[in-house]
């Protein structure tokens, strides 16, 4: 493949060409930030640069938290209400960190659902998408862990229940849940591991985001069109793109200064809005909160881990041809990590040879019915556990596997697609006016995205 | 390379299959120490049992007692408690299977109210308190819709025998091993 063709870095004085023959890291990161980028790109690819900044937030504020916090069950409590009270500006750097996670989590769906929309995961992006599906898992597991450690009513008893849902795994179940846990129950064990790996494991993602950077800038970015850049000479390629410094740096600084804006009012003026008020009393183990949620990051999976019950058919039939091994408890679980699975599954499943969703008029609208489904989910995962959301979580999560594994594969040979535009550069001029147009005035330098 | 073919099964071959599997034994050896070191350490596993003193406990409470890191519900159940209990068929059970640990490892006795209660009269229950879907305390007095305990995380309804009748739980409370020493209830195997 070899990219999109562009100019390289050129080490110019001696001490540049010196150090680019011992260690091309120069050259490295020139060729990164300067990128050809299509030049079409709106303003829900600024979602990377977003993640990228939460990442490094979370792991800056959390090294500075793990400087005054103690990772025992009985002063791990103590010590994050330490924190909030006596250590200087303790309360803010926890604030960031606690809601820190929620702008991670906001900005990781909207990632997602764009890729989703605009085709980005098809052929030859089917990498970047696997390695991004990676990232989302660990970032669950790290901020499942985390929540942990406040040692809380909801920290205690959601461990009790996630670690519960290894166990629900045929015949090796409980070991592996005593395994996890270190004891057969929730205590110091579990808060001991949990916290060496909520600090380990940032640092696996940031390894695995330098992947994925890695993929998707050898395959070229994908783009609201869905058509490639041209590649057969860098004139051409230059039509089609911009480099991604200055142009992308400044318009995505831009929107994570005004997505920061919103962030800060929420962290000053509402930090707890989107946690749960019983993590504020010490976890008991004698005592479950009378109504146990996750964090609302995880209520769209939840609703579907507790969709299927023994009284639904599907699960008869699983339980059935299974000889009693797959079980209710042990379904529900494969429900909720196969809706994960089916979701990275998308390069495979989708058959349309059209990329970008723009033009495809049924897909649209499954499309944004899968969007409703998903926060129809999350609001039913903070529901009770009684009807009618259990039938209504049981519907919501059949259209979830519908839509991967039914729609997708169906639409592209049932439906008709519009023509999308032959090249990028055509689809930039019509938004953005022709004669703004770099190619066709000749020198102006265009603005994208205005 | 080319002639690699006309060596098979000499010297060379012996030393590369000797010196992989040496390697992979190794690495296992290695590897092994820090997987289980993750596994319960021994002073988590020293099995205490308790002695709860159970004189005070009046018909139709509980007591809720801590034992091994997990609750375990001690009720004295009242007359009505007892007759709802026994009056259920197993056949309508979700789970037919007793779970009563003193009733021998494995056991596979119906889950009749006799083969769930601790005492001949049927009047006290113990269960460990942790709900069989995902491991919440259920609540109890009463929740649910069959009288017994509720687990609020999944909505299982268990019955006043503390078996499952409805919710995505798969199975009853765990009656563990219990013994009366007089107004002492031992839970757990005392050495």
């Amino acid at each position: 493949m070899g990219g999109i063709p562009h100019d390289h870095y050129e080490p110019k004085s001696k001490f540049e060409k010196g150090l680019h023959k011992r260690l091309p890291v120069v050259g490295l990161l020139y060729d990164t930030l300067m990128i050809p980028t299509p030049k079409n790109l709106n303003w829900m690819w600024i979602w990377g640069i977003v993640l990228t900044f939460c990442l490094a937030m979370q792991i800056i504020t959390g090294i500075v938290l793990v400087m005054h916090y103690v990772p025992h069950e009985d002063m791990a409590f103590a010590s994050v209400e330490h924190i909030m009270r006596n250590v200087n500006g303790g309360h803010m750097i926890r604030y960031f960190h606690m809601n820190g996670a929620s702008l991670f989590f906001i900005a990781v769906y909207m990632h997602i659902f764009r890729g989703l929309y605009y085709g980005s995961y098809k052929a030859p992006r089917e990498v970047t998408w696997i390695i991004g599906m990676l990232i989302y898992l660990l970032m669950m597991g790290t901020a499942f862990m985390g929540y942990v450690l406040p040692w809380g009513q909801m920290s205690f008893h959601g461990t009790a229940v996630i670690t519960g849902l290894f166990g629900a795994i045929p015949f090796i179940g409980d070991a592996l849940q005593t395994w996890l846990l270190g004891a057969t129950a929730v205590g110091n064990p579990a808060l001991n591991r949990f916290f060496s790996l909520h600090y380990l494991l940032p640092f696996v993602i940031a390894g695995l985001v330098i992947v994925h950077i890695w993929a998707f800038h050898t395959t070229g970015n994908n783009n609201p069109t869905g058509v490639e850049v041209r590649r057969t000479s860098k004139a051409e390629a230059e039509k089609d793109t911009l480099p991604f410094w200055p142009y992308f740096v400044i318009k995505d600084l831009f929107a994570l200064a005004v997505i920061l804006l919103v962030f800060v009012a929420v962290v000053g003026f509402m930090p707890n809005y989107l946690g749960h008020p019983d993590n504020y009393v010490e976890a008991n183990a004698l005592a479950t909160p009378a109504h146990i949620v996750p964090e609302w990051y995880f209520l769209p999976f939840y609703a579907i881990l507790r969709a299927f019950t023994a009284d639904v058919w599907v699960v008869q039939i699983a339980n059935f041809l299974s000889a009693g091994i797959i079980d209710a408890k042990f379904f529900g679980v494969l429900a909720m990590f196969g809706a994960i699975a089916v979701m990275a599954l998308a390069p495979w499943l989708d058959t349309s040879s059209v990329r970008s969703g723009r033009y495809r008029p049924q897909f649209k609208i499954a499309f944004w019915v899968l969007v409703a489904d998903f926060i129809f989910l999350m609001w039913l995962g903070a529901m009770p556990a009684e009807e009618p959301y259990a039938s209504l979580s049981l519907l919501a999560s059949t259209y979830w596997f519908a839509y991967f594994l039914v729609i997708l594969p169906l639409l592209g040979i049932t439906e008709k697609p519009t023509t999308p535009p032959s090249t990028i550069e055509e689809d930039f001029n019509a938004h953005y006016g022709k004669g703004k147009g770099p190619s066709s005035s000749g020198g102006e330098v265009a603005t994208p995205a205005e | 390379m080319a002639n690699d073919n006309e060596h098979d099964g000499d010297r060379r071959d012996f030393l590369y299959y000797a010196t992989g599997a040496a390697g992979a034994v190794a690495t296992g050896a290695a590897v092994w120490p820090l997987v289980n070191q993750m596994n319960p350490s021994a002073d988590v596993l020293a099995l205490a049992s308790i002695r709860v003193n159970v004189a005070d406990i009046e018909p139709g409470t509980q007591v809720t007692v801590l034992w091994q890191g997990k609750p375990v519900f001690i009720r004295r159940r009242t007359e009505d408690e007892i007759t709802a209990a026994t009056g259920v068929a197993v056949d309508d059970l979700q789970d037919p299977i007793a779970r009563n640990e003193n009733k021998g490892e494995g056991n596979t006795l119906p889950a009749t109210d006799d083969n769930r209660a601790l005492d001949e009269t049927g009047e006290w229950l113990v269960m460990v308190g942790v709900c069989t879907h995902l491991g919440c305390v259920p609540l109890g007095d009463g929740a649910g819709d069959f009288g017994g305990w509720f687990c609020p995380c999944h909505g299982s309804h268990y019955d006043t025998a503390g078996r499952i009748r409805r919710g995505p739980a798969n199975e009853n409370l765990l009656v563990p091993i219990a013994s009366f020493d007089g107004d002492e209830l031992i839970i757990g195997k005392e050495d």
